[in-house]
């Protein structure tokens, strides 16, 4: 179970003050598959990242499994069973595909395993098992490989953030599928941060992030229709 | 090899991967003598009369054949001066592993400059693999100086990939390349520097023959407070392709310079140069902790692979 009670993250710069994240409660429960969607700047990766110790919020507590995440090393939630897959994914010159994967597994891979992760995330695996994580990747590339990190990482907390993003329309396709057979066969609890509606639909919960705070939370059904508002960010802060 | 001692069959290992007796020619050096010799039906392997070093020849149409002349040092204060000399026939295939491991438990400074120079006959390849290597509690330098000229008649391919794996206090390494009509040579350069250690490479590569390639991948990681110093230049004087990349992963109080260069006397010369210098990124080191590496677990993989 995770347990996010009175999370906040205030940030002062030049530029004056802001609340990033504003007295957020949130309870997750095991084995869920809840979609984080809102606005751009509305705080669902800074919640994501926080959770994962990626950043440091000012006030609140994340329990996880009842242990206090706050005051983590991110190594330290990792080995307790957290796992967060970036939105811009770094490159690594010289780290091959195998190596991250058997990395996020925490043993050495075999190839037949390593194919069967990049198989779910549309990879045509004999072309990219001995390749490195670098530039010569498109973007969309190193996203699916992101991905297939975290299946490989298998932990309790999967905290996916746009998974959606970059990749094309057929290995989106595959993807929704990767995650809906993910959610029948595993325990893990799955969070996924989306704008796409075919993901939000494979949610059992869909929590609603905007101006900082978790302004709504339901089933599809229930906060669709403040998605398909005509000024979202207006409907849901008003929510 | 059964008179080596364990430290010297540790370094073996350590530069030429050897576990035991290689298959195919080989001539282990220690301390400045020979520790073992083979030669084989196509590759011969005979002392120099005139000064320190070995002769390799192979012979033309040699194929999936390997050579091995690793050189350890392991009395402290040795100095060495050698000469190797490479001639590889036309049409040939062969690997050639080298090395040189440096143990030195005393006070006096170790050093072994290393001479090698290749013949590469038309339409043969060449993978030459060389690795230098610096161990040892004592306070005595361990300084290796390498010098690699290289001529590649038409046709013919050397990939050159040299590593410097640790504990090389002092390096300058030198390497001369003339390559002729169709020819390619490729070095893949990857160096480590820690504490106060120096480390410089020049490369010339002489691009002569029309359709001639030549490509330069440096790597290096640069460690508390050592420096170092890359030149390599690429130059087109023919129809040719050319193209150096130069990585650094820069750490501590460490300070390096990387000045590729290239040089156009023709035409049709296609030469490219990039250099780039940075520290370990952060989100380099984030994204591996998030799937249970600590820090230091997470940094070591990153250099691991970088100079993989």
């Amino acid at each position: 179970m995770l347990e996010i009670k009175g999370l906040s993250y205030h940030v002062s710069d030049d530029a004056g003050d802001k609340d990033i994240l504003s007295d957020v409660d949130l309870e997750i429960k095991d084995g869920a598959f809840v979609v984080v969607t809102g606005p751009n700047g509305g705080g669902k990766t800074t919640l994501a990242k926080a959770v994962m110790g990626l950043v440091q919020p000012t006030a609140g507590s994340i329990l996880f499994d009842g242990t206090e995440l706050m005051g983590k090393s991110v190594t330290e939630r990792a080995r307790l069973g957290v796992c967060y897959g970036f939105q811009q994914p770094p490159r690594f010159k010289g780290l091959q595909v195998t190596e991250l994967l058997s990395i996020a597994a925490g043993k050495k891979l075999s190839a037949n395993e390593c194919c069967a992760y990049l198989t779910k995330v549309g990879l045509c695996t004999e072309d990219y098992l001995d390749r490195e994580i670098d530039a010569s990747l498109s973007g969309g590339e190193v996203k699916r490989i992101e991905i297939a990190s975290l299946l490989a990482r298998n932990a309790k907390l999967m905290i996916f953030d746009e998974p959606e993003a970059g990749i094309d329309l057929w290995s989106f396709v595959r993807l929704t599928q990767t995650f809906e057979s993910l959610h029948k066969r595993s325990d893990s609890t799955i969070i996924v941060i989306s704008h796409q509606e075919r993901i939000i639909r494979l949610a059992d919960e869909v929590v609603l992030v905007a101006g900082g705070r978790v302004t709504a939370r339901g089933s599809f059904d229930e906060v669709m229709p403040l998605m398909d508002a005509e000024d979202m960010t207006c409907a849901l802060k008003e929510a | 090899m059964g008179k080596l001692s364990q430290i010297e069959l540790n370094m073996l290992k350590a530069i030429a991967d050897l576990h035991k007796i290689p298959e195919g020619a080989y001539n282990i050096r220690a301390d400045g003598v020979s520790a073992g010799r083979n030669s084989t039906e196509h590759i011969e392997i005979v002392s120099k009369t005139d000064k320190q070093g070995i002769d390799i020849i192979v012979k033309p149409g040699t194929k999936n054949e390997s050579v091995h002349i690793p050189v350890i040092i392991s009395k402290t204060g040795y100095e060495e001066l050698v000469y190797n000399d490479f001639f590889i026939g036309e049409d040939c295939d062969v690997v050639i592993i080298a090395g040189c491991g440096i143990h030195n438990s005393g006070c006096n400074t170790s050093k072994h400059d290393g001479v090698h120079t290749f013949h590469v006959g038309k339409n043969s390849r060449v993978k030459y693999v060389e690795k230098h290597y610096g161990e040892g509690e004592g306070t005595g330098e361990r300084i290796m100086n390498p010098q690699t000229v290289i001529h590649l008649e038409e046709g013919a391919y050397m990939e050159m990939d040299t590593t410097q794996i640790r504990g090389i206090d002092s390096t300058k390494r030198e390497t001369v390349v003339d390559a002729g009509p169709g020819a390619e040579i490729v070095v893949l350069e990857k160096l480590m520097t820690h504490d106060r250690q120096s480390a410089v490479s020049d490369m010339t590569i002489h691009l002569n023959g029309d359709d001639s390639r030549g490509r330069v991948i440096s790597r290096s990681v640069a460690q508390g407070e050592s420096t170092q110093v890359f030149h390599p230049n690429m130059e087109g004087n023919a129809r040719c392709f050319g193209h150096v990349q130069c990585d650094t992963i820069i750490m501590g109080d460490a300070k390096v310079s990387s000045i590729p260069a290239i040089t156009a006397n023709h035409v049709d010369a296609q030469l490219i140069h990039e250099a780039a210098i940075g520290r370990i990124a952060g989100d380099q080191l984030l994204k591996l902790m998030t799937l249970g590496l600590s820090p230091e677990e997470a940094e070591e993989r990153i250099l691991a692979g970088f100079l993989k």
